[in-house]
């Protein structure tokens, strides 16, 4: 379990040099998306739109943050935690081979498209901890641009200048390992010791 | 007397503290499971929530950015000298409010027909419970509950063939299967009996109980403790990333049932258990029960 400090844009042999249950702390730029946000940027891949950010080698945050706006239109961020992943796992594997972002954040774990996804373009799973919003928002040195406001403020694109971002836990890394993955094996094989502390049977 | 100012000014450092500051209890649940947790990644996990948690309380601000759909529970003594019963939800909805904009908090209450209200308030919501109980004092409690264990909470009509067995079975299965999506270590509610309906309030009423504090009646504290061990042996661990930290309790209650059904239910409670509650006597003193406010 190492603990390694990355700066965007991240290389990709760095990338593939990390092993599930690693620890990293990312400086550089974290951008935020969710669902309406993926949906709008693989569309523009599709018409050949330009998007409004060279997405290759940063960090992409699932989250919808608190935000609020000063007198002089600038925004600040407040909370910014992780929101659940699994809701991108239909278009997250075509996000990374378009775009080949280097770091996907967020909470819950991804599922065996991503992870294909990731080993094949090089790119990790970092899970944040779930609700750690004030880790985040502190780690936020500033808001560089905020793109897609039609979306409404949880759902637009945000982009974040950040400085050692994290905790964040490898768990899927490009080596075909996947921390959710193994615990939910581990549940499994567990249930029957959880029956027998019930007393019940598996029927 | 007119309570419904005090009511309102009440409501609103409920929600604020209830958003950026833990209950004691809830503190020393999860610090106590970061002692005990042995797996790396867990107890990294459960540090993480610590620090967030404690800056979060330092500097007033949420410690969560879901700061949850607002939930009230109103209980008004039978004998309270109140004259302003009518304007209690008006100056709710205030607090409410005057909170999205003055924590912040984030708007939460979207029309499923349209938009959201950006203001934590519309149809039905924020949500009160109402009870009329013995005494001349009123308690106000605000439990505003995050989407992504709220989600995972559950009714289920079981066969009442199965008993209490069977709904213990139930609620480990239905654990198990939500691993990692609460945001564990979480706090389990489980009601059994009643209806439908009588069920789910059971059991998101278990979360206002001090964490850990086990049922009056011996056999259901019993139960509580197995399936607290049952969860917690899974190895799901903090944020479903592995360790023995599933859940910090389980929390039990039940009702009487109709002879053909088996009710149960099933509230899931984040490590974000926040909550906030005062008292108000019958001359408007007010007292708050788990933060040190300061009017």
């Amino acid at each position: 379990m190492a603990v390694v400090k990355l700066q965007t844009p991240i290389p990709e042999e760095e990338i593939r040099k990390l092993k599930a249950g690693d620890i990293i702390y990312i400086s550089g730029i974290v951008y935020l998306s969710r669902d309406e946000a993926h949906l709008r940027a693989l569309e523009y891949a599709e018409e050949g739109k330009e998007l409004p950010l060279d997405f290759k080698g940063l960090a992409l945050f699932h989250c919808g943050p608190i935000v609020k706006q000063d007198d002089k239109g600038e925004w600040h961020v407040v909370a910014a935690g992780p929101t659940t992943s699994s809701r991108m796992e239909i278009f997250q594997d075509k996000y990374i081979e378009k775009f080949r972002v280097s770091v996907v954040i967020g909470k819950g774990g991804m599922f065996d498209r991503t992870a294909t996804a990731m080993k094949k373009y090089g790119a990790v799973y970092g899970a944040f901890t779930g609700g750690a919003a004030v880790l985040a928002a502190k780690a936020v040195k500033k808001v560089k641009a905020v793109e897609w406001l039609d979306l409404g403020t949880p759902e637009a694109l945000w982009v974040f200048e950040v400085e050692e971002f994290g905790p964040l836990t490898v768990a899927i890394d490009t080596h075909g390992n996947n921390l959710f993955k193994d615990v939910a094996t581990i549940a499994e094989k567990n249930r029957e010791k959880a029956y027998d502390i019930l007393g019940v049977s598996k029927e | 007397m007119e309570f419904a100012p005090i009511i309102e000014k009440v409501a609103f450092n409920l929600l604020k503290y209830a958003a950026t500051v833990l209950p004691e209890n809830a503190i020393k649940a999860i610090k106590t499971a970061y002692e005990n947790e042995t797996n790396p990644v867990g107890k990294s996990q459960l540090e993480a929530i610590i620090k967030n948690f404690e800056t979060g309380s330092k500097l007033r601000i949420p410690m969560c950015q879901d700061t949850g759909i607002h939930i009230y529970y109103v209980e008004i003594g039978a004998d309270s000298p109140i004259e302003d019963l009518g304007k209690i939800k008006e100056v709710l909805t205030n607090a409410s409010k005057r909170a999205t904009t003055e924590v912040p908090m984030r708007p939460n209450a979207v029309d499923p027909f349209g938009s959201n209200s950006g203001d934590n308030t519309g149809r039905y919501i924020p949500w009160i419970n109402w009870e009329i109980v013995p005494g001349d004092k009123i308690k106000i409690t605000a439990l505003p509950k995050g989407g992504g264990s709220e989600n995972m909470s559950t009714v289920k009509m079981l066969k009442p063939g199965v008993g209490i067995k069977g709904v213990m079975k139930e609620v480990l299965d239905w654990m198990i299967q939500a691993g990692g999506q609460p945001c564990p270590p979480t706090v389990v509610g489980v009601a059994v009996g009643g209806g439908a309906d009588i069920a789910i309030k059971i059991a998101k009423k278990q979360l206002m109980r001090p964490i850990g504090e086990p049922h009056p009646q011996k056999e259901v504290a019993e139960i509580e403790k197995k399936l607290k061990a049952a969860i917690n042996i899974t190895g799901i661990g903090p944020m479903g990333l592995g360790g023995q930290t599933t859940c910090l309790a389980v929390h039990m209650d039940y009702a009487h049932r109709h002879p053909a059904s088996l009710p149960m239910a099933i509230a899931v409670q984040c490590w974000a258990a926040r909550q906030s509650a005062a008292e108000i006597s019958a001359d408007g003193k007010v007292k708050y029960l788990h933060h040190t406010i300061k009017e």
